[in-house]
């Protein structure tokens, strides 16, 4: 045997070895929303995952939106797995072609033995995507700046009553829904009056009249800032966000359920991932009954599957704090709740963002 | 007016930057009207800043520097009314040499036909007519220099300082430049002051010469003065060549001193200062008063001397020999018939006037 | 005249031997800037350009529905719609169901008609069960294909080659007969936003340059020692990330931040109505010209350095006072160092984005903001594209104005 001969064949044995090791470490990268909530989904899911299957979870952040999917997709480099979207976001990525199809029948069934498409919240399944919390846009205040707080939607656009800074989202959802049930239309009237040039006028007249006196956040991270700061005296913000402060920070902040808006978190895989069959096993195991269970004893965002409620415990480093009523479909909050509607943002969401910016611009 | 004052006083005037050594160390120094004044000393030697105290830009830090009789210490530089011509021209590189000639009129308010008729006799002074309308970029060197001249005058100040005019032209024309300053000096009368380290720049052009070293005027004088009769070591070799002797004063008389070479012998030596008996004392004796002879002659001074080495220099020829231990001593013997007798290693004896050795300090 | 050609001595033309010489000098320079060449070219120039060209391009309809894509092109964009017309579009609808594009066609046409998304989605469902004709099956199924904006929108969106976009960008809007017609005014905000932007970038322009130059001035005729320390403090904001810097300016600006604490305590301010010192116009430019004033005071400074000390003592000489000294002579001559920062801060003002974004608020919002909004948010490329190619065109028409009154070979940079 040649020197030469003898080197190509140490070092093929050397590559086998090293592709023999990696297929064995295998590992997902899993996108989520950052602090609090991926923490909560690193606890509940990627932790007892790793543990069944072996293989690890790289754990990254983003800021919602499907650009970066996009990109990947287009560039055919997806370093994405699994990627945690909102509903319109989900159903968006579906609809161009940036998300696999997943067959729900990869779904395990309820501990009851309900099948998984009528343990989900009616219609939550998708194409592509398969939903995991319950997530709300509430508004909340600082009780001790404010000792007698506001108490309904109505309050938030009232400054005579209650005067100072308000935060809100830098986007036409939910503000258009919180404006017009402020302005008196039944959660359940909301998009019917959208669906009208007049009612839309409407809603951008209402906040109109708090205009001057609000200040943007775009992260989520940023309205329990503000109102730690003093910026603000009420802001509206994503409910687990708030509860995180209050659980874990000890910060008096109050939150007003009063015509919430709340919607769900989905997870989709991005086209062309090399990784489908790891990261079919993991949104599978991560959705069902007992993980979301878990979950919610991190973060006060419910469950998607009906059958986790009863499993919800309490905070998991304070047991005296029940998570059950800090969840946005617990029956005290969801009284007045409106519903994210996804398909009527889809059609006009192009339109009312375009009339946001500039009514904002201008 | 005070008449009785000279033009330009430096009154003990002393100079620090940094409050540990001095730069001028009491100067004084009177200049008349119409007189042309050279600072002339090695770089260091405080000539510039002398200079610069004058024009304003320095001040000094003891002292009064007097105009026209009135102190000017707390003038500004620019109510003092001199003129300036700087190392590098300053000429303004965004405005045309018109403009730039038209600078100092129109900061003193002129009308505009006043100051075009200045601009255009101050072109015509320096021959710079065709060049009003060029940028100082386009021009040449010595066409700078001239803009920068004529800027200086053109608001006819009674004194105008010159700092190195001439240091970056090249010789053929800071030769021809220093005659046109000389003349136009004397045409308009204006008292000049003039910065140079070129010794021969200053002989040319100037009435006197202030010779600087280390913050000290060694000497003032006409060139004339200067290079016939130094005062001190320093004058005598800064201000052209210079041939030295060292030895001891045995005897003075009338005027004259006789110094000890040692083993070398005696010779004589014009007075200059007051050296003790046995006290050391430098000779200084001009290369072109030197001789050089088969035989010592009578009624002259001479020393044993051996040829060394010839340089040719077509009217005269540079001859480096030996004399008195001294391997560098220089004679400028002129071109003739004799001189091609000489050849390295020739033994002779240099010999010159007695008048023409000048027994000076030791340093 | 090429007879009367100088040969050298082995009697081959002098040209010719001259660039034989010449070429491996040039091939080693070329050689030398290759790699760099190389990666302008691939990771700077041909992105750029591809982005451009999404600016007048869009084939998302043209290649998934090119029946009905060519009906459109024969259709005048007014008269009443033809059987063949809906006939097209079912079938196309058809095809794009099974072949899962109908997400993309209804995302596209619904950028030019609200509601389409749906309405395409929810059609393709069907129209495989739809007989002829199939205007009315269309019709029956919604009634918003009886809507004439509808078929308008459709047309424009069936455009691979279209100036909508640009049209767009300026708060303009295609229209299906051909030209091109304002805005809805509720959607206009392209123009506001460009002419915000160049206002913000103008006025951080001359309040770097005027807290610049004096800064600049004093470093380049302080001693050496001294002036390289002043220089570190001046770039030390270089050595801070860009976000820390700005959030640093929302710990100092904000309602309870440093400033206003300050302010309160002086009196300046009663504590109940704290100055809004950030989240608007005023942080934007506060935050910017800090940000933009390394880039103004260096290019400064290297032009000062070379100007002599003696232009202004020659001045003086001449009977200037310190102020005129200063302003016929000392600034003419760093009018050059005042071009190239000007337009370097100008440049880079007009296409921020990250601090608009933190402290900009309602009204400190820039152009770039809104262009990362359509690349992030709604995902209309297109229109980014467009919206890049106004401001770079711009940043182009500054460039030409700046070369027609200061001169181009008049700057200098360091």
């Amino acid at each position: 045997m040649t020197f030469k001969k003898s080197m190509t064949l140490a070092s093929a044995a050397v590559l086998s070895l090293a592709v023999a090791s990696a297929a064995s470490a295998e590992s997902l990268t899993v996108v989520s929303w950052g602090g609090a909530y991926t923490k909560s989904q690193v606890e509940a899911y990627h932790k007892p995952w790793t543990k069944k299957t072996g293989a690890s979870v790289v754990s990254e952040d983003y800021n919602g939106g499907i650009a970066e999917i996009k990109a990947q997709v287009e560039a055919g480099n997806v370093t994405w797995d699994v990627v945690d979207v909102e509903l319109s976001d989900a159903v968006r990525a579906c609809d161009e072609g940036l998300a696999e199809e997943i067959d729900p029948a990869i779904l395990p069934a309820a501990p009851d033995g309900t099948p998984a498409m009528s343990d989900f919240i009616e219609g939550s399944v998708t194409d592509c995507a398969i939903p995991s919390i319950v997530w709300s846009t509430i508004y909340a205040y600082d009780s001790s700046v404010m000792s007698n707080g506001p108490k309904t939607i109505s309050d938030f656009f009232d400054t005579a009553k209650f005067p100072g800074k308000r935060g809100m989202r830098k986007s036409p959802k939910a503000n258009l829904e919180m404006a017009l049930a402020a302005d008196g239309v039944a959660p359940g009237d909301i998009y019917d009056v959208l669906s009208t040039d007049a009612g839309v006028d409407r809603a951008f007249a209402k906040l109109d009249t708090i205009k001057d006196d609000v200040i943007w956040w775009e992260a989520g991270a940023q309205p329990p800032q503000l109102l730690a700061d003093g910026e603000v005296v009420m802001t509206t913000a994503y409910n687990g966000r708030i509860f995180n402060a209050v659980a874990s920070e000890d910060k008096p902040f109050e939150i007003v359920w009063d015509a919430q808006v709340y919607d769900l978190d989905l997870f989709i895989i991005p086209k062309g991932t090399k990784n489908k069959q790891l990261a079919l096993d993991f949104i599978a195991f991560s959705t069902d009954t007992q993980r979301l269970a878990d979950q919610a004893s991190y973060i006060s965002y419910g469950p998607a599957r009906k059958s986790s409620a009863p499993l919800v415990g309490s905070f998991h480093s304070k047991p005296s704090l029940a998570m059950g009523p800090q969840m946005p479909t617990a029956p005290n909050n969801f009284k007045t709740a409106i519903q994210n509607d996804f398909e009527w943002w889809a059609d006009n969401q192009d339109e009312m963002n375009e009339r946001f910016n500039a009514w904002l611009a201008n | 007016m005070a008449s009785n004052l000279p033009f330009v006083r430096y009154d003990n005037v002393q100079k620090s930057y940094d409050g540990e050594s001095l730069v001028v160390k009491n100067l004084n120094l009177d200049i008349e009207k119409g007189e042309f004044v050279t600072m002339l000393g090695p770089s260091g030697s405080g000539k510039t800043t002398c200079l610069m105290m004058l024009a304003g830009f320095e001040t000094a830090t003891h002292g009064d520097i007097l105009l026209d009789g009135k102190p000017i210490n707390n003038i500004p530089p620019h109510r003092r009314g001199i003129g300036m011509v700087f190392q590098n021209y300053a000429l303004f590189p965004h405005m045309t040499v018109n403009e730039n000639l038209a600078f100092p009129l129109k900061v003193r308010k002129m009308d505009k036909a006043e100051t075009e008729a200045k601009v255009k006799r101050a072109l015509e002074m320096v021959q710079m007519e065709a060049f009003g309308d060029r940028k100082p970029a386009q021009l040449s060197g010595g066409q700078q220099q001239r803009i920068a001249l004529a800027r200086a005058l053109v608001f006819e100040p009674e004194l105008v300082l010159m700092d190195e005019p001439l240091g970056a032209l090249d010789k053929q024309l800071r030769e021809h430049m220093q005659y046109e300053i000389k003349h136009i000096h004397e045409s308009l009368g204006v008292t000049v002051v003039y910065v140079t380290h070129d010794q021969s720049e200053a002989l040319t052009m100037s009435n006197r010469i202030a010779v600087f070293n280390d913050g000290v005027v060694q000497q003032l004088a006409d060139p004339v003065t200067l290079y016939e009769r130094p005062e001190n070591a320093f004058v005598a070799q800064f201000i052209g060549e210079n041939n030295t002797l060292v030895g001891k004063v045995s005897s003075t008389k009338a005027g004259k001193v006789e110094v000890d070479l040692g083993k070398h012998g005696k010779v004589q030596a014009v007075k200059v200062v007051d050296v003790p008996k046995d006290g050391q004392t430098t000779l200084s004796i001009r290369p072109e008063r030197v001789a050089f002879e088969e035989k010592a002659p009578k009624g002259k001074m001479s020393l044993p001397a051996k040829v060394l080495e010839l340089i040719y220099l077509g009217d005269h020829i540079r001859c480096r020999m030996s004399v008195a231990g001294n391997d560098e001593f220089i004679a400028k013997i002129p071109n003739s018939n004799k001189t091609i007798s000489l050849a390295p290693g020739k033994n002779g004896f240099v010999s010159w006037n007695i008048d023409d050795c000048r027994a000076l300090d030791y340093s | 005249m090429s007879d009367t050609r100088i040969l050298a001595a082995d009697g081959t033309p002098l040209k010719k031997k001259l660039a034989q010489s010449m070429f491996r000098t040039k091939l080693r320079a070329f050689g030398l800037v290759c790699p760099l060449l190389a990666l302008i070219i691939s990771a700077f120039v041909l992105p750029i350009l591809f982005m451009l060209t999404a600016a007048v391009y869009d084939d998302s309809y043209s290649s998934l529905m090119p029946e009905s894509t060519a009906a459109m092109q024969e259709w005048d964009g007014e008269s009443p719609i033809t059987e063949a017309m809906a006939a097209a579009m079912v079938s196309d609808l058809i095809r794009a169901r099974e072949n899962k594009d109908i997400g993309k066609v209804a995302n596209r046409v619904n950028r030019e008609y609200s509601g389409a998304t749906s309405l395409f989605k929810s059609t393709s469902r069907s129209a495989k069960k739809f007989e002829p004709p199939y205007l009315e099956a269309l019709r029956d199924k919604d009634k918003d294909w009886n809507d004439l904006e509808l078929w308008q929108a459709i047309k424009i969106a069936s455009d691979t080659y279209t100036l909508g976009y640009i049209a767009n960008a300026v708060d303009m809007r295609a229209k299906a007969t051909g030209g091109f017609e304002p805005q809805d005014e509720l959607r206009q905000i392209h123009i506001t936003l460009f002419i915000r932007t160049i206002e913000i970038s103008f006025i951080v322009t001359v309040a770097c340059l005027l807290l610049g130059y004096p800064v600049a001035y004093l470093m380049a005729n302080l001693p050496l020692r001294t002036s390289n320390l002043l220089l570190i403090l001046v770039l030390m904001p270089f050595w801070t990330s860009l976000l820390v810097r700005t959030t640093a300016w929302i710990a100092m600006l904000q309602g309870q931040g440093v400033m206003n604490d300050l302010f309160v305590a002086f009196g300046v301010a009663s504590d109940e109505d704290r100055f809004s010192l950030i989240y608007n116009k005023t942080g934007t430019l506060i935050a910017m010209t800090h940000i933009m004033l390394p880039f103004m005071i260096m290019p400064l400074y290297s032009v000062m350095k070379t100007i002599s000390p003696a232009y202004v003592r020659a001045a003086k000489s001449m009977g200037a006072t310190n102020w005129t000294a200063f302003w016929k002579v000392y600034f003419p001559q760093s009018v050059p160092g005042i071009g190239a920062g000007s337009l370097l801060v100008f440049i880079l003002a007009i296409g921020y984005y990250i601090t608009p974004a933190l402290v900009g608020g309602q009204d400190g919002q820039m152009i770039s903001n809104i262009i990362d909004f359509h690349m992030r948010k709604s995902l209309n490329w297109n229109l980014a594209a467009a919206l890049g190619l106004v401001l770079l065109v711009f940043v182009l028409f500054f460039f030409w104005i700046y070369d027609r009154v200061v001169g181009i070979d008049n700057m200098k940079l360091g």
